[in-house]
């Protein structure tokens, strides 16, 4: 490709660029193109350098491919991704989150009245924060098997204690003036628990649910590396990397962010949903 | 909160207590599944065998299906104690691989985090356009992006230590930036404007007031970063079939099936995790302002 041209073209898109998103980001903050405008113009140039970059200096495809390669490569191969999506998402990560989240939730309300046990856990569940819990994935599998019952098993563990600390947490928020109304009003300690207590645990609920959602995607995906069956992102990532097949790669990390940002992304619209009433949501 | 304060015992007690049914529940574990194996192999020529015979048998296995606690521990002492330091029978020098690519790691992701943070504190169009994508880069799993990583610096020519600490890296540098941002921001309208009228410049605000404040916020998300680096490196380790590293040692002790091996791999990267986030403990209670904590 002539190239005397090319990079002060870049050069002059670049700056169209920077001038763009920089008037964006300048709109105001209350409207539509305000809020969303800057951060979706910025990747939007993003993609067009990327491919323009890729194609221009021609990046072998090993290396970064250019993203209509990796659409190709997505509509190409759409059969074999869905059934990868499948297996991870629906399966290990769905269910291994329900579980862990449940678990967490459930134990959190059991020792809330115990505060020997909780002064016994919660210092194991700080450890378990700084512990490499993925590591635990060779031995789910050899356990569980190679489908995706281990997977599960250690997305299970790696969200249960981030649910259970956070849960204990927010059965701590609700005041002593509160809970003193509720005995006035004679509820006993389950209905005070369920209309009062778990209600204000929410948003501390809602912050583990979303911390586990990224953490339920990696357990999965890393536990696919250790073994799996012919199937799952983790598998397609690491098999077609080793056969050096970089579109359908990039493919699939494709399919596993948008999985990642559509999980995180429903549970921030639910939190909305269920804690209308929190200071963080109401000012909006 | 006004309660009284806790004893020693009162502190470790629980902990202890808790631990100690662990342990028990450890061993009954390790009894029950490990029990079919050692019947089908051993007791099975040995009629009449009762529940003393098969207990000790279940916990000394060669190949258990889950460890019992104190073979781990042999193998793990053995291991560090057994060999020189250069061998790669001893654990301590895998530790050592895959502590310095995290450090590495680490220290590049603080200071991309650091560098992020400044600009995104500074610039208006970088906040309002940037910070959302940092964000949402944290809902993609990183990991995923591990093995390419690997492969295409691999295929440039880098090996080793430099691969992983990139993902090490990137695990890192997100909490930092998030945290630093916060962080940064956090000096109050008051504290600004008292800054202003001494006069001080923007460069002058940025080092007395700003950093100082930030601290604060910056060390949990060090901690978070270090922790978040050590899983990086290790599932860095993963994809080269790396011939060194904790990764390593699991990777190839689910190949041979060597469940012992992957026990002591992973209480010896549960260690280094707690060794690391202590140095930042550490790090944090001698360098935060006023000694907070």
């Amino acid at each position: 490709m002539n190239s005397s041209w090319l990079i002060p073209a870049l050069l002059g898109l670049l700056v169209i660029a920077v001038v763009s998103v920089r008037w964006v980001a300048s709109l105001d903050e209350h409207s539509l193109p305000g809020r969303f405008g800057a951060p979706l113009l910025f990747g939007a140039w993003l993609l067009l350098f990327w491919q323009l970059l890729t194609q221009a200096f021609e990046v072998p495809r090993v290396l970064l491919p250019a993203p209509s390669h990796i659409w190709q490569a997505l509509l190409k191969s759409y059969a074999t991704l869905a059934g990868d999506f499948q297996q991870t998402v629906l399966h290990s990560v769905l269910i291994g989150l329900a579980l862990g989240c449940t678990l967490g939730f459930a134990v959190g309300v059991l020792i809330d009245r115990s505060p020997f046990l909780q002064r016994g856990l919660l210092p194991l569940a700080a450890l378990a924060s700084s512990v490499p819990l993925v590591g635990i994935a060779p031995i789910m599998v050899m356990w569980f098997g190679f489908d995706w019952h281990s997977k599960a098993a250690v997305v299970v563990l790696m969200t249960f204690f981030p649910m259970l600390v956070n849960t204990l947490a927010g059965l701590k928020e609700a005041g002593r003036m509160e809970r003193d109304l509720m005995r006035s009003y004679g509820a006993g300690y389950w209905r005070t628990l369920f209309s009062l207590r778990i209600p204000v645990a929410l948003p501390f609920v809602f912050n583990a649910l979303k911390i586990n959602s990224t953490l339920a995607m990696i357990g999965a995906i890393v536990a696919e590396f250790f073994g799996s069956p012919t199937a799952g992102l983790g598998f397609r990532i690491s098999t077609e990397a080793a056969r050096l097949n970089m579109g359908l790669v990039w493919a699939a990390i494709f399919v596993a962010a948008l999985a990642g940002s559509l999980l995180y992304g429903a549970l921030g619209l639910l939190e909305r949903r269920m804690t209308f009433w929190h200071p963080s949501i109401r000012r909006g | 909160m006004a309660e009284p304060a806790l004893t020693r015992w009162q502190h470790a007690g629980p902990v202890v207590v808790v631990l100690a049914v662990v342990l028990v529940l450890w061993y009954a574990a390790a009894l029950w599944l490990n029990a079919p194996q050692v019947i089908e192999r051993v007791l099975a020529d040995r009629p009449g065998w009762t529940l003393l015979d098969l207990a000790p048998l279940t916990w000394t296995m060669q190949r258990p299906v889950l460890p019992a606690p104190q073979q781990i521990a042999l193998d793990l002492w053995q291991s560090v104690t057994g060999w020189p330091l250069d061998s790669p029978r001893n654990l301590l020098f895998h530790a050592y691989v895959t502590s310095s690519a995290t450090l590495l790691g680490f220290v590049m992701g603080t200071l991309l985090g650091a560098v992020l943070a400044v600009l995104i504190v500074h610039s208006r169009t970088l906040d309002r356009s940037l910070f959302p994508w940092i964000i949402a880069s944290q809902t993609i799993p990183v990991l995923a992006i591990a093995p390419i990583v690997i492969v295409i610096l691999g295929s440039m020519g880098m090996t080793g230590l430099f691969p992983k600490a990139i993902i090490s890296m990137y695990l890192c540098f997100f909490p930092v930036a998030v945290a630093l941002v916060k962080g940064l921001r956090s000096p109050g309208v008051l504290e600004m404007e008292l800054l202003h009228t001494y006069a001080a410049t923007r460069n002058h605000t940025f080092w007395m007031l700003r950093v100082p404040a930030s601290l604060p916020f910056l060390f949990p998300a060090l901690r978070v970063g270090i922790a978040a680096g050590l899983v990086g490196a290790i599932v860095g380790e993963l994809p080269t079939g790396a011939q060194a590293g904790l990764g390593a040692r699991l990777l190839t002790g689910s190949y041979y099936g060597n469940t012992v091996q992957i026990w002591s791999a992973l209480v010896m990267s549960a260690l280094l995790g707690l060794f690391l986030t202590g140095c930042v403990a550490f790090a944090e209670k001698h360098l935060t302002p006023g000694g907070r904590r």
